[in-house]
């Protein structure tokens, strides 16, 4: 909310500076964002005293001395004809920049030298006054600052109030908190005469008349209570200045004199407030019911609004004419016309004005203040203040005595709430002498009784947000001041809670692709599927991304491109994160999952290799490797070929254990011409349970956790002996896998096989067409003794031989 | 042979050994001089060394000791020749020292996730671990159980995202803590980061899914004094243990009281501090423990919360958010390791 420290400063007199103000607000009450001075422009201008003038013939100019309080007199060229010596105007002095942007300068007028410039209200920006200079009506000094004497240097501070303490959205209600934490008393502003004294109140259950004026409400749930009271014979025009510049110090722009005045009660005091012209109001009456089916309204903005019977109007004898506690009808708007008013405060209840505001997505400074929760108690109060107010600055009488429908202010008292000394120590971890809570608290409104273990307090009717124990304790905790609670590292437990695994294996999998040189990416998570496929957002912010990802790679896929729409050709971005997939329940399954997607050169450019070679689906190959070890520490992995012709270009799918997680794949992407193939690797590292874990309110302690499975390696002897080997380099056909090739030199090569490796393969001269060339390493070693040559000479002969007879595989002739 | 013959040869060479070694002129000669007198395959010390069996026994052992002090002595003199022709010699033209290392794509972490790890880290030395939640949530753990009235404006902080009945995308990283303490009895001492989401437009300072963090503190006589105790220690650590902290009042439905932390952040260039929020704490609501199925008469704990982008922005000079969604690989190559 934006509070006027000059309004602030008339209901307390609290001696404080714009910037201590805040201050104390900011440690105590809200969060303060800023401190606005209105008119920051106006600092550098003085109070300047004409000491002497006297015309320049034959122009409209005089020439003058001015005292600007600088000890020495200023000669000064005026083109204003009422400059008259010994009077006081607002003076710039030379480097002073104008409102209007110019900055005065010394400059030489008919020969006459001018060191700065008398102002008119127009130059400051104060109106449109420019007949003469602003003559000041001030026993200020000359050099005082033109702010501490024209009443337009309000400062603005803008206070951030939370959903909770809706008491503090209104001049009083911080000006209440400010009192207490300074200590002046909480006063009525001057500017305010006494409220309408006179007639009591006409009070009736569900109707009340007054004079001619009628009032019935027919829906006390979503209006509990109601006032109202009529006003003859107001002449509706400008508001006087201080009123004004009251309105405008928060609201903006001043509208007229009544409009102001319902104004200055919910700014000033919290308590929105509506004034009909009655003249407009059918019978007389007022009705406070539920809309009718289809029932219309034309709202002050102007727009037609159709209502349904879950809303609270205001109605008169014939039809609605205000949406109750949002916005008044624009039928019954008091105009330049208006003579007689009928003046409305209301308690209408939080949940109903809240629920119309958001269907008619019409929020106005009333509905906040009535869904967040005003004071049911202050209507009386307000109405009386207000209609003496209108009295006063739009003439006019005050016609009949008030009227109250609905529950009376004395209904509306909150519970007691107790609090003990031994939980208001446990949650401070600090003790607070009793006499202090009673005061502290009492001090803010509540009535505090002690009891045999502490307190009973009872809030004041303005503080909705107070129900339990804790709530009393952040009031004393705030009002001795957070800062001032010790601060203290004290003994405490370890907990009960191990990391979960999906943090520590995310963690590892990050390692292991920052290591391989890969950029992490946090993109969001929002695509354009199919509602077939992808579970969609309800209400979406964007209809081209209405969806939840289904894979990681959707999402890097997009950023990819992103990457090559800005001439990057090199994509080398990874991701932990999740991805929704559309389940039976209430909630999509959620998936944990590490996403890579690779393009472009494999390494940097280096004089050793001017063209580094672009990526290819081994590189890709290997981070799908690289992603299952990290991921599965300890795991059986395997990339089981895909066949060919997969959906998705998948290439390979990572098996875990036995269980397909991953598949590494080729990525398709809006991409122009130059750009490398991408590839793409996803692993599912695992599932965020999302079920309830106990039923609400309870929970599951006892239940066993069974701990991750661990893979221990297990140590295998070092050899002591020898080992032998030898190439075999073999015609494959193209559509022989090579794993069936090694499947056989396995099945073929006995225990003593140690490793067999694939390292090379060559298709062109000497290999004929359709087949390619394929060379192994085998490395045999025996345990105990090394091996003959003719051992290896027999195996190798042997193996040629099977490999022919069950392959039709031969050797590359040499 | 004799011993005597042996005697001769390994004098003469020992004799011949200086002059042939000082007279290697560049690295290669040295190599050749090397394999001439010691080389393994055909040096003539080896030559000599060979012969050791066509002596008497009971002479080999003088001769063996003799043969091997020559080898000594002239490998002694080879390493000294070495070391000065290596000192002399002008390596500029084979390896010219001022061209670039080899190149290799260097990774980098995200700079939320550097923060996220370095708060993170922090906690841990406060003895915190590291606990996880569903970023796709039951409305009741994000904000029934966290103490969220009906329909509240209070709501009107969280602009959600909906799924569906009952569904929606956390809008905070709050749904863990009762999750955990489902999950675990007090005392309870964990930290939960997170994607969290918001109906929010991107623009340069808004986001619709940005990283949140969560702490929570659950155990018997767990106070305020523990919350701003573990802050401040947090603070210090992360920010310089010169950095003033204060606490001031805030609002959160599932705390009470509830505080928000600034610290007083140096503009740098003499321009002087300012005081930046940086989390939002409190002690945990009774309601929310009660949610949780635990007696709030018995346990109290503190929570809080933080924005690890925020951090990110601030720490890096970052523009406009939409720099860490975007994914430039320039940007990112800027934060690599």
């Amino acid at each position: 909310m934006n509070a006027s420290y000059d309004w602030l400063s008339a209901f307390v007199a609290h001696g404080r500076t714009p910037e201590q103000l805040g201050e104390l607000i900011g440690r105590h009450v809200a969060t303060l964002d800023g401190i606005e001075r209105l008119r920051a422009d106006l600092v550098p201008f003085v109070v300047g005293r004409v000491v002497e003038t006297e015309k320049i013939p034959e122009t409209k100019l005089s020439f003058n001395k001015v005292d600007d309080g600088s000890g020495t007199l200023l000669e000064v060229v005026c083109g204003a004809p009422n400059v008259t010596a010994g009077k006081v105007y607002p003076f710039a002095r030379t480097g002073t920049l104008m409102p209007a942007g110019i900055t005065i300068e010394k400059r030489k007028i008919r020969g006459f030298t001018s060191n700065g410039m008398l102002c008119s209200a127009r130059e400051l920006g104060l109106g449109t006054e420019h007949d003469g200079i602003l003559e000041l009506d001030t026993d200020a000094a000359p050099g005082t600052p033109l702010l501490d004497v024209l009443p337009i240097g309000d400062v603005r501070l803008e206070i951030d109030v939370l959903a909770n303490r809706p008491d503090l959205l209104s001049h009083r209600g911080m000006a209440r908190e400010v009192a207490v934490l300074t200590g002046a008393p909480l006063r009525t502003p001057a500017e305010l005469g006494a409220p309408l004294a006179g007639a009591a109140t006409v009070v009736g259950a569900a109707h009340a008349t007054s004079g001619a004026v009628q009032v019935r409400v027919d829906d006390l749930d979503g209006c509990p209570a109601y006032m109202a009271v009529a006003i003859r014979g107001v002449t509706v025009g400008p508001s006087p200045d201080w009123l004004a510049r009251r309105v405008e110090s928060v609201v903006g722009r001043s509208i007229n004199n009544v409009v102001d005045a319902t104004n200055y009660l919910l700014h000033g005091y919290g308590q929105p407030m509506h004034a009909f012209d009655l003249g407009t109001l059918a019978q007389q009456t007022i009705i406070v019911r539920k809309a009718k089916p289809g029932e219309a309204i034309v709202t002050l903005d102007g727009v037609t609004r159709t209502l349904t019977p879950s809303m609270t109007v205001i109605a008169d004898g014939a039809r609605a004419v205000a949406v109750a506690g949002v916005m008044g009808g624009r039928d019954s708007e008091v105009t330049a016309a208006t003579t007689d008013i009928l003046l409305e405060v209301a308690y209408f209840a939080p949940r109903g004005v809240r629920a119309t505001r958001r269907a008619l997505g019409l929020n106005t400074d009333a509905s906040y203040r009535y869904e967040r929760g005003t004071d049911p108690r202050a209507l009386e109060e307000t109405l009386r203040i207000a209609a003496s107010l209108i009295v006063a600055v739009a003439g006019g009488r005050v016609d009949g005595a008030p009227i109250h429908v609905g529950r009376a202010a004395d209904a509306f008292a909150a519970p007691a709430v107790p609090l003990s000394r031994a939980r208001l120590r446990t949650v401070l971890g600090t003790d607070v002498p009793p006499a202090d809570v009673q005061r502290r608290l009492g001090s803010i409104g509540f009535s505090v009784r002690g009891t045999d273990d502490g307190w009973q307090a009872t809030p004041p009717s303005w503080r909705v947000d107070v129900s339990r124990d804790v709530d009393l304790i952040e009031d004393v905790a705030r009002l001795i001041g957070y800062d001032a609670l010790p601060d203290e590292l004290r003994p405490q437990r370890p907990g009960t809670v191990p990391d979960h695994p999906l943090h520590v294996t995310a963690q590892r999998v990050r390692d292991a692709l920052v290591g391989a040189g890969l950029l992490e990416a946090r993109p969001s998570p929002f695509v354009k599927g199919s509602d077939e496929t992808h579970v969609r957002v309800a209400n979406p912010l964007a209809d081209d991304e209405p969806h939840l990802r289904t894979s990681l790679l959707e999402t890097l896929a997009r950023r990819a491109e992103y990457n090559l729409t800005r001439k990057q050709r090199a994509v080398r971005l990874f991701e932990i994160g999740s991805a929704f997939a559309k389940a039976s329940g209430v909630l999509p399954k959620e998936e944990v999952r590490v996403g890579v997607l690779l393009m472009g050169a494999r390494r940097p450019v280096h004089f050793t290799e001017p063209a580094p070679p672009d990526v290819d689906a081994w590189d890709a190959k290997a981070v799908g490797e690289l992603v299952a070890a990290a991921g599965f520490p300890g795991a059986r992995v395997k990339l089981e070929a895909a066949d060919t012709g997969e959906p998705d270009g998948v290439l390979w799918r990572i098996v875990v254990e036995g269980t397909p997680r991953g598949v590494v794949r080729t990525v398709a992407l809006d991409a122009p011409v130059w750009a490398a193939s991408a590839f793409g690797v996803e692993l599912t590292l695992g599932v965020l349970p999302s079920a309830f874990v106990a039923d609400k309110g309870t929970h599951a302690h006892a239940e066993e956790r069974t701990p991750p499975k661990r893979h221990f390696v297990q140590y295998a002897p070092l050899p002591v002996m020898e080992a032998a080997q030898f190439d075999l380099a073999l015609l494959v056909a193209d559509e022989m896998p090579a794993a069936e090739v090694e499947r056989v030199i396995r099945r073929n090569s006995g225990d003593l096989l140690e490793s067999l490796l694939l390292f090379d393969e060559f298709r062109g001269t000497g290999v004929p067409a359709g087949k390619r060339s394929l060379a192994w390493r085998l490395t045999f070693r025996h345990p105990e003794r090394t091996l003959r040559d003719k051992e290896i000479d027999g195996r190798r002969s042997q193996l040629l031989k099977t490999l022919e007879k069950e392959l039709g595989v031969i050797p590359r002739s040499t | 042979m004799t011993l005597d013959e042996f005697k001769t040869q390994c004098a003469a060479l020992a004799a011949e050994a200086p002059a042939r070694v000082d007279a290697a002129a560049s690295l290669d000669d040295w190599t050749a001089v090397r394999n001439d007198l010691v080389g393994r395959a055909a040096g003539r010390l080896t030559a000599i060394m060979s012969t050791l069996g066509t002596l008497p026994p009971e002479a080999r052992r003088e001769a063996g000791q003799l043969a091997n002090a020559v080898k000594v002595e002239i490998e002694r003199l080879l390493d000294a020749r070495r070391d000065a022709l290596a000192a002399a010699a002008p390596s500029g033209p084979r390896l010219d020292r001022t061209m670039p290392a080899r190149a290799a794509w260097r990774g980098a972490r995200h700079p939320v996730t550097l923060v996220i790890d370095e708060i993170c880290g922090i906690f841990r030395e406060l003895g915190f671990t590291i606990a996880l939640g569903p970023e796709a949530e039951h409305e009741w753990y994000n904000f029934g159980a966290l103490n969220f009235p009906d329909d509240h404006p209070a709501m009107d902080m969280h602009d959600t995202l909906y799924l569906g009945e009952g569904a929606l995308l956390r809008t905070h990283t709050s749904p863990v803590q009762v999750r955990t303490m489902q999950a675990y009895p007090p005392p309870i001492r964990v930290l939960a980061p997170g994607n969290v989401y918001r109906r929010d437009f991107f623009d340069a300072t808004h986001a619709p899914a940005f990283a949140q963090l969560e702490g929570l503190a659950v155990d018997e006589g767990i106070s305020f004094v523990d919350l701003k105790a573990t802050l401040n220690e947090f603070a210090r650590r992360f920010y310089g243990g010169t950095r003033r902290t204060r606490f001031g009042p805030s609002f959160f439905p599932f705390t009470e009281p509830s505080a928000q932390m600034d610290v007083e952040i140096d503009l740098g260039d003499g321009r002087g501090t300012r005081w930046v929020e940086i989390l939002g704490c409190g002690m945990v609501h009774p309601a929310v423990l009660e949610s949780a199925g635990l007696d709030s008469t018995k346990y109290t704990g503190w929570a809080f919360g933080m924005g690890p982008g925020r951090i990110a922005m601030s720490r890096h000079g970052l523009p406009d958010i939409r720099l860490l969604y975007d994914s430039d690989v320039r940007f990112l190559e800027q934060f690599a390791e």
